[in-house]
Formats: structure tokens, sequence, C-alpha cells
């Protein structure tokens, strides 16, 4: 932040005020804006050079070790919800996109699109909750944007970031990767994030104590791929479309199958019981702190061992096998003995009607 | 999860599986109708149909209300939000029926209605009270497990004298669907689709009772096993039913007796009298025309009617012809019989409405079934 205060300009009003139009002008008042409060909050040696972008010097990289860049939207509703809000979202979920290329995250990038008429204290909660998840991960929000819709045109606050990593030399993850006989293994248990959420939503209110496991998962990755290295061939973190939904997209891509073990997957006996009451399944709801990993299955038991030694994945699981297949279905045995299609989340999750 | 858990125990299952194996006579066939589509989504979802013997077959019946509800019907809630001007409120599998000229719920919404999913009745009372200067129509879908919630809205629009609330009635009854299937000729005298009992309604009887159902035992000299949704419910019923087919019997039996009684919810039966009567006739998609088989409401909560509110008139709209969501609902043909299941119609792109819900007979075996169709080399862990 400028260590000048700027004379004759009233601090902005963070308790009553809110987003309006004059903020996403580029005026004084944008600037004041992003200095007071952005600024304020990430405030690190690049944002302090207040220019357009950040420069800075490519990390030091190994013979064939390479970038990553990954971007995501964050429109979550409501903006705030058991465990967590848009904000440490918005930073935990691009931090583990890049790790799941294997990579150690080291640069953010945001862009806020706000509603004219935003409250100004609600956006400090969510800068000030991105802030301290950024520090907590080490990955520094080193530039980003701001504009302003008018109101009723957005929906509070809309987030992006882009994240850039590096992979080290070696380390090849990726989704087409799975091959037949590979272990699939699940950080922990699913669910508490897609319940948290909609136990929160208009017309669905439910008491819960279940809070969102939100979190950045880099270091959990780098201690698995330190664990077996070369063994772990794809990792992807199950969030829309839930673990089904994911376990899908990487039969796909590796034109495999998958079999389940419906007994292995962990699940809270509290989001069991709410997805039961709104006739959901647990294994189609977002979550956005756990991984499913891809192992060679000599490199399975080392994985799983490292996993659970780290706080991240202390409940994590064995939970199926990849399978030759030609029509890439992920099937399932069930715990009540017989076998079905855990297929692709289509549309919605819908409670039964009647 | 106490109380569900004990429904979904794999050992038990085992057993009743074994005793289903040790009971049904081999040189027999056994062809039984699940009514509801949640006892076809629970056949789908846990793995069952593997699990019983070769030749008992399961038959998936009518009773899934997204899959029943004809074109013309959505097509009228369309019309209310697109040129009416009214908020529509519905419940969410309702939302993705196809309608006429390649419309929906859904895509009605993208053009600009003011269509919103809800999850009761009650919900869209709340809309119409905390939008006074709109209409709000609910769009009322169901069997008779959502019929009472509606009626309640009803009622409690008229006490609070809501101006702008009103219901878009097509609510259907399950006792006329299963006497129109038996009276059906394939039943009846081609014996093209051999029925020897029917899995009862689970929710439903909660409603009705158990009662209802003695016509068709005594009538049509066909078992009736009313069974919960849970895995352990349906496998039990399915032995009741190889039970009775097997000594020769024809009754009403209730293996849902934790919920379900004789007499039924005399409470939810009083209100639901009290607000709706029968329409003389209803049109189901697949059954076509069926006497005395929905409710509408009475003329002393007209104003409450969306139909005479908005002067509504009823225009029957033939299904796509390559789709045979008519056979597969009244157990003529199964999904995989139909030309188009699976590649033009899917759960993204559903030609019928028997692949919409999830518990419509074609998407619950798309989703969870289709493994069945094509072998494939699996390895266990």
């Amino acid at each position: 932040m400028s260590p000048v205060k700027i004379a004759y300009i009233r601090p902005l009003d963070i308790r009553h005020g809110c987003i309006d139009m004059g903020h996403g002008a580029g005026g004084r008042a944008a600037a004041q804006l992003i200095e007071e409060l952005f600024l304020a909050a990430f405030d690190n040696e690049f944002l302090r050079q207040g220019n357009d972008g950040a420069v800075f010097a490519p990390p030091a990289l190994p013979p064939g070790a390479r970038l990553v860049m990954a971007t995501d939207g964050h429109v979550v509703s409501p903006l705030f919800f058991p465990g967590g809000d848009v904000g440490c979202l918005s930073v935990h979920g691009t931090v583990n996109d890049v790790a799941m290329s294997g990579a150690t995250p080291l640069y953010l990038t945001a862009s806020f699109i706000l509603e004219e008429g935003y409250p100004l204290a609600d956006l400090k909660r969510i800068v000030d909750s991105m802030a301290q998840a950024s520090r907590e991960a080490g990955v520094p929000i080193i530039t980003g944007d701001t504009k302003v819709v008018e109101r009723g045109k957005g929906d509070g606050v809309f987030i992006s970031t882009t994240g850039l990593g590096v992979v080290a030399p070696g380390v090849d993850i990726a989704g087409s990767n799975a091959r037949p006989g590979d272990v699939v293994l699940l950080s922990g248990t699913i669910g508490e994030h897609g319940v948290a959420v909609l136990s929160q939503r208009e017309s669905l209110e439910f008491e819960t104590t279940i809070e969102s496991d939100t979190c950045a998962l880099h270091t959990l990755v780098a201690a698995m791929l330190q664990a077996a290295p070369g063994g772990v061939r794809v990792l992807r973190d199950p969030t829309r479309g839930g673990l089904a939904t994911t376990l899908n997209e990487v039969a796909r891509q590796s034109r495999a199958g998958m079999m389940l073990q419906e007994s292995a997957i962990p699940v809270l006996p509290e989001v069991d019981a709410a997805c039961e009451l709104l006739g959901l399944d647990p294994l189609y709801i977002a979550n956005e702190g756990k991984l499913i990993a891809i192992c060679a299955p000599e490199a399975a038991d080392a994985v799983l061992a490292a996993m659970r030694d780290h706080p991240q994945g202390r409940a994590a699981a064995r939970i199926g096998v990849v399978t030759e297949d030609a029509h890439h279905f992920v099937q399932m045995n069930t715990r009540f003995g017989g076998r079905r299609v855990v297929d692709w989340l289509s549309g919605e999750q819908l409670p039964r009607i009647c | 999860m106490k109380y569900i858990d004990e429904f979904r125990d794999g050992d038990i299952a085992r057993k009743i599986g074994a005793r289903l194996a040790e009971e049904v006579q081999p040189a027999r066939q056994y062809s039984f109708m699940e009514f509801c589509g949640g006892h076809t989504h629970a056949i789908s979802r846990y793995g069952i149909a593997e699990m019983l013997p070769p030749n008992v077959r399961m038959v998936h019946g009518p009773g899934c209300p997204v899959c029943v509800l004809p074109i013309g019907r959505i097509d009228l809630a369309i019309k209310l939000a697109l040129e009416f001007g009214v908020i529509v409120c519905t419940y969410g599998d309702t939302m993705r029926v196809p309608a006429s000229n390649s419309l929906s719920l859904v895509k009605a919404k993208a053009r600009g209605g003011d269509i919103r999913m809800v999850y009761s009745a009650a919900d869209a009372l709340e809309i119409a009270r905390q939008n006074p200067e709109r209409e709000v129509v609910f769009f009322a879908i169901g069997f008779e497990t959502t019929t009472p919630p509606t009626a309640l809205a009803i009622r409690d629009a008229q006490r609070a004298q809501l101006k702008n609330f009103s219901v878009l009635c097509c609510h259907v009854l399950t006792p006329s669907a299963i006497t129109h299937i038996l009276e059906s000729p394939e039943v009846r005298q081609y014996g093209t689709v051999p029925i020897d009992g029917f899995v009862g309604p689970a929710h439903v009887s909660i409603v009705i009772g158990s009662q209802p159902y003695e016509h068709f035992s005594d009538e049509y000299r066909k078992p009736v096993v009313i069974a919960g949704f849970e895995p352990l419910d349906v496998m039990q019923a399915v032995l009741m039913l190889v039970r009775q087919v097997n000594e020769g019997r024809a009754e009403v039996e209730n293996e849902f007796s934790r919920v379900v009684s004789r007499e039924g919810n005399l409470q939810a039966q009083a209100l639901v009298s009290e607000i709706f009567e029968l329409r003389t006739t209803f049109e189901w998609r697949g059954l076509g025309e069926v006497p005395y088989s929905a409710l509408k409401i009475r003329p002393s909560y007209a104003q409450f009617d969306a139909e005479c509110r908005f002067d509504l008139r009823y225009q029957p709209v033939a299904d796509n012809k390559a789709c045979e969501c008519g056979a597969i609902l009244r157990g003529v043909k199964k999904p995989t019989d139909c030309k188009i299941f699976g590649t033009v119609c899917t759960p993204e792109n559903p030609v019928g409405s028997c692949m919409v819900s999830s518990e419509g007979a074609c998407a619950a075996h798309y989703s969870y079934g289709r493994f069945r169709d094509i072998p494939v080399v699996v390895e266990s862990i």
C-alpha cells in the first residue's frame, strides 16, 4: 500500500458503504477501492508496484520442467456457506487445478465482477478470506482486475482466478494416463462442500453442522508424488459433478473403464443423511478439498500411506480399479450386492417428486 | 443411518436372494410390474435385477409422475409463462420434459419465461406472497403423495385471501392407472404383457392406504404387495409375490407395514376431498385418456384454478413417432426395444418423457443398467 495517505479523500466506508458504478469506472473511486480494500488485503511486492501487470523473473527451471496455467470462475450461491465463502474458494479452486497437474503453484491472478449495491462490508469479508487462503497456501495474488455491473446484472460477486505453477521433471500427470489394472485412490470423505452449500440455499434451509471441505491440496499432492516417484498417473479434484462425473471424465480420456466398490467410498454419516433427505446421491455432490489419484498398482500402497500421513488425506481409501472397457463405463459393486453403472451427472440432481 | 441402513443390508439381501432361488419354480416365468418409478429407480440403483432368479422379470409400470405428463399439459404451463407473463413454479424434473415446438420449461425459461423450480407447493405460495403484483401459478404434478401439499397450499391461499395464486392441477390417481393397465388388450386379451402381480406403491399408499388395491386382487386375481422404496423392501416384496403365485393366492399384502395402514392417512384424504374432485377423464402420456384418473379443483375454489382463471383449453399433442414411451409405460416394451434409446434419446437430450426423470424406465436403465446390454470384462480389486 502506498505509504503516503491520499489527502482530502475520506476513507472507504466499509461498514455502511456499498459498491456503486463509480467503483468500476476507472477513476478515483476505483483506485480507492483497489488501494484500501484489495491491496490492503493481498499486499505483496508485485501489487505494490501498481502496474497493469505483474512483472517477475521466470522461476529457475531445471531441464524437463514445465509451466502450468489454470483458470477458473467462481459463481457460488450463496456467497457465504458453512466452512467457507467465494473468496477462499476462488483461491483453493485454482491452486488445486494447478496442483492436479502435479505442479507446485507459484502465483495467482484475480478478476472481480461486482454488482452495484453489493455491501462493502461483505466484500471485505470475501477479500480477507481470499487473502488468508492465499497466505496459507503460500501462493500470492500478484495482479488482478475489478469491474462493476449494474444492479440486477450480477449475483453479488463473481471471482475468476488464474494460477501459474511448475511441474518438476519426470512428473507426468494427465487424465489420459490411466491403464487397466491401475488403482483408484480417494483422499477422503465426499460430499461435504455440496451439502454445506445446499444447506444455505433459499427454500432449502436445513440444520446441519456439515462444513465445506474447501482447502488447497498442493502439499498433499507433493507428499504423494514424493512417496512414489512416477507412480501417480492421474490426479483430479472431484468438484462440480462430484466423484462420479470426475471418474467418467478420466475413463473417457484414458479410453478405459473402472470398477468401484461402494463399501470402500468414505461418506460422513451426516452427508449421507442429508443426501437421503433430499433424494441426492453423494457420488454426484461437489467437493472442494478432495482428490482422486490413479496409481500404478505397485505404487498404490506407498501413495495411500503418504495420503494417510497428511492431514488432508487421513480418510484416504482405495476405492476401485481401472478396467479394460471399450465403452468406458464406470461401474460399481453396490454395498447391497448388485452392480450398476455410475454414469455422468445429467442436468442437475433433483429430489424425488412423490 | 438408523432406519435406512437396515433396509440396505447386503447380507440380508443375499439371504432373500437365496430364498427366492429356492422357491421359484424353474419351469415357470414370473412377471411382476413395479408400478412406482421409485421402485424402478431402486431396482436399477442397487442392481436388484441381477440378484433375482433369471425367470423373475420386473416390468416397469407407469408410476413416474413426470413420465405420464402429456405434452399438452406442459404446453399449458409454457403458455402461462410466455404469453400470460405469470411466474410458473414447479418441481425440478418437470422442467426438462419435452413439449411442443422443441420447447420445455427449461427452454421457455431461457426465452424469458419466469419459471422457477420449487421443492414444495408451500414454496410456490411463498413466492406469491412475495410478489403481490405478479400472478403466480403452481404447476402441480404427482400422484396421491403430492396432492395433499397442493391442497394445503390452496386452502392456505384461500385463508390468506391471496389474489395472485393459482394451481395448474395435473394430479393423477394410482388405482385408476392400474385398472387401465389390467383392462388393456395387451394384458387382458393378447397376453403380450404377462403380469402375475404388482409391487404396490410406497409413498402413495401411505396416503391412500392398502384398501384401494383390494379390488385388483378380488376382481382381476392379481396379487399386490405394497413395498417401501428401500432395496430390501423390493426384494422382500418380490419374494412375497412369488409365494402368492406359487400358492395360487391373489391378495393384498403389506410389506411396508411400518408406515402403511389399511385406511391410510384420513386427515390428508379429507383435505384432498375438500379441495379436489374427480375429472371424468384425463390424458396420460402412454396410456391415453383414462377415465376418472385425475383430480381437478372444486368449483368452490375456482379462483385458485389456473385453468379457470386464465381460461386455458387443453389441446392433446401426439408424441414423437420414433418414441416408444407409450409402450414402455404400459410395460409392453423394454427401453432397449426403442430404436432411439441411448442414441438419439439420452438423459442429456431426452426425446421421450421416460428419459427425463431418474425414475423413468429409460433413464433408470440408461444411467444404471446399460452395462447389461453390452457385456464387458471387469476385474475386482
